[in-house]
């Protein structure tokens, strides 16, 4: 929430100039296009890194939509953050093939090793842990994402060495 | 003249390594003066020799795998790029046991070809079905798919012809194609391998659908759990683009087709089709209650096709070699080939394209060589979570959809996961209603109350709380679910708890430690 708050101007409720450029650039990037509300959603997370609540009425008035209905696509959708993420996202599949797999014994261990559970992120801000339903790597499970890069029949140790060189 | 050397970026490939190996490739190369032009095919889905590195001779293309960054310098010692032994070396490709015994109709050029050159996409047979086409009366390109007897490859099963009729009969308005390519199903990754491999096949299947209806524009909503098809779909669209294969003016015809990437945002229900179409409209991927069908009224309240990725894919075969080619193909029903997708706890697992009727047992043993831990398998799940559970006595069951279908099974969109003698079913069956309560829309009762009571039952049931009596509310609950349930996640959530108290009743009356 820190973070959240940074991206504030304390003499102000809105968003400081810097969010509110991008939640312009993204509504100007998608807006004029049928049915525009997920890609300006996914643009502004690309931008922020999450999508701030201080941006909700901006994007309703903007696309000429109650608030009601911007709030109710971000949180129906896993992927929209309401709040700022560590700095690498580790997501570990959970479904039915990695369970194949015992992926079970591998969230636990992430979740010791980082000392963290799912949904959270360590107290240093360095990562995020989350739980996936598939990244379609089945036949090599279990599987892991780390910032978008997608790892196969990972083991304990090689999560270990994985997450070891991030800053 | 420069050789040819492969490796893919396929996700699975990168997965284990791949990007490293491409990189020491280039610089051993650098290193000793030699021309290699590196190309970055698909996967030929054989996963357990992943990283496959190949490389063109005039005796055809050899295999090398599974390679790490570490061995490249001695396949270089090894003359790897003349053809020549190796402790890696499979052979010639094409001629590796279980490609060799495939019938690759869909995936007949994914880890063959550049997946984004339309050069490369065209000097093996591509567009031809859309040249076909071009020629054709829109109701006679449809009568061919109809008559190829082609059916949805998401999982409903429903015959793609009868569909683009429907569309087509509407009367002229804006119409739309969209591709399905929300898969989230787990043990299934088809979609994702041709997107990735031959990204132009789904572009050009989706060109002929709108042509066929009279639809300008196409949709592909995709996962955003698959960056890398990301990529490979918007390279793959401004290659047709620059081209002439997609616009304003295709192939100088005067007609239209236009082509956009939207991504979904993490939610399974957006595999369901009237789902997936609020999701395209930027709203709360909610179930739409039908009818009206999508073909009548589908996205933007236009009528619309919506159809899987491989179905889609599909087409273009089916009108450059006809519809009886096709059809030849197949056993019963279920006509032409289906890619089937060998995942889990499997000890060679990948994408096997067969015509449909090979069995379980088949599948399982002769393309996966069993488990993986080396222990027996115990069950199989066909069709995703919200496919049955099979018990090792019905591996003898052919796949094809009606003969799953008659032992209580679903064949879905061609996943099947393996699971060795350690699995606990009634954790799965718990997982299975966890899934459903995280996944629902929540805009029927059945499912999202229903799979939330689904787990607490089954909590009870494991930990030996009033057993018996909890076991009777769980099949209650399954029956309400099934016949009470809006869309089929709701309405197949049963289908993995039932198939798992059916077949492996002792797992739900285990001893609590």
């Amino acid at each position: 929430m820190n973070a959240d708050r940074a991206l504030r101007d304390p003499h102000d409720d809105g968003l400081n100039d810097h969010a509110r450029e991008q939640i312009e650039a993204s509504l100007a990037a998608h807006a004029g296009r049928p049915g525009p509300l997920l890609q300006v959603l996914h643009e502004v997370q690309d931008r922020l890194g999450y999508v701030p609540a201080a941006a909700v009425p901006v994007i309703a008035e903007a696309l000429n939509v109650s608030r009601a209905e911007v709030h109710g696509v971000v949180t129906f959708y896993h992927h929209f953050r309401q709040s700022p993420a560590g700095r690498h996202v580790i997501q570990l599949c959970q479904a039915e093939a990695c369970r194949a797999m015992h992926c079970e014994q591998l969230t636990q261990h992430a979740q010791r090793k980082l000392g963290i559970g799912l949904h959270e992120t360590t107290a240093d801000g360095r990562y995020t842990l989350e739980p996936v339903y598939c990244l379609g790597n089945c036949a090599c499970s279990p599987a892991m994402m780390i910032d978008g890069r997608l790892y196969g029949r990972v083991t304990p140790e090689s999560f270990d060495d994985l997450i070891a060189p991030l800053s | 003249m420069s050789i040819k050397v492969y490796v893919p970026r396929d996700a699975t490939a990168l997965s284990l390594g791949a990007g490293p190996v491409a990189t020491a490739i280039q610089d051993e190369a650098q290193r000793r003066g030699l021309d290699i032009q590196l190309i970055r095919n698909g996967s030929r889905g054989l996963f357990w020799l992943e990283p496959l590195v190949e490389v063109e001779t005039e005796g055809g293309r050899h295999a090398y795998g599974p390679v790490t960054a570490a061995d490249v310098t001695s396949l270089f010692e090894s003359r790897f790029f003349e053809g020549r032994g190796h402790r890696l070396h499979q052979g010639l490709t094409e001629e590796i046991k279980e490609l060799r015994s495939q019938q690759r109709l869909t995936f007949a050029r994914v880890g063959v070809t550049d997946p984004v050159s339309v050069e490369d996409y065209v000097a093996h047979g591509g567009y031809e079905g859309l040249t076909r086409a071009l020629a054709m009366p829109p109701a006679a390109i449809v009568q061919a798919v109809t008559d190829s007897g082609l059916r949805g490859r998401g999982g409903a099963a429903f015959p793609t012809g009868i569909k683009w009729k429907t569309v087509l009969d509407q009367p002229p308005q804006q119409k739309y194609v969209t591709c399905n390519a929300d898969e989230g199903d787990s043990g299934t990754f088809a979609d994702r391998m041709l997107m990735e491999g031959d990204p132009l096949m789904l572009i050009e299947g989706m060109t002929i659908a709108g042509i066929a209806v009279g639809a300008t524009q196409g949709y592909i909503y995709l996962r955003v759990e698959y960056p890398h098809a990301h990529r490979a779909l918007n390279e793959a669209i401004a290659a047709a683009r620059a081209a002439g294969y997609l616009g304003p003016n295709i192939l100088g015809s005067g007609r239209q087709f236009e082509l956009e990437v939207r991504l979904g945002a993490g939610a399974y229900i957006c595999g369901e089709e009237t789902s997936m179409l609020e999701s395209l409209e930027g709203r709360r991927g909610e179930v739409r209650v039908r009818p009206p069908l999508p073909a009548i009224k589908g996205l933007f309240g236009q009528p619309t096709v919506v159809n899987n990725v491989i179905s889609l894919a599909s087409v273009p075969v089916i009108l450059a070699r006809g519809a009886e080619f096709y059809k030849n193909f197949g056993t019963g029903r279920s006509r032409g080939t289906i890619p089937l997708q060998l995942a889990g706890n499997i000890k060679r697992g990948g994408l096997i394209e067969r015509a449909f009727g090979l069995t379980l047992r088949e599948l399982i043993y002769d393309y996966g060589g069993g488990s993986a831990s080396g222990r027996p398998i115990r069950a199989v799940q066909v069709g995703g979570p919200l496919g049955a559970y099979i018990p090792a006595s019905q591996f003898d069951t052919a796949i094809d959809y009606e003969a799953l279908s008659n032992i209580g099974a679903l064949l879905g969109h061609g996943g099947v996961v393996a699971f060795d003698d350690t699995v606990d079913m009634a954790g799965m069956a718990r997982y299975a209603m966890e899934f459903c309560a995280k996944e629902s829309c929540g805009k029927c009762t059945p499912c999202r109350i229903g799979s939330t009571r689904g787990v607490e039952l089954m909590d009870r049931v494991i930990a030996n709380i009033d057993r018996e009596r909890n076991l009777q509310l769980v099949e209650e609950l399954c029956d309400t679910l099934l016949h009470g349930s809006l869309c089929g996640l709701g309405g197949m959530t049963p289908f993995p708890v039932q198939s798992a108290l059916k077949y492996f009743p002792e797992d739900f009356r285990k001893s609590v430690q």
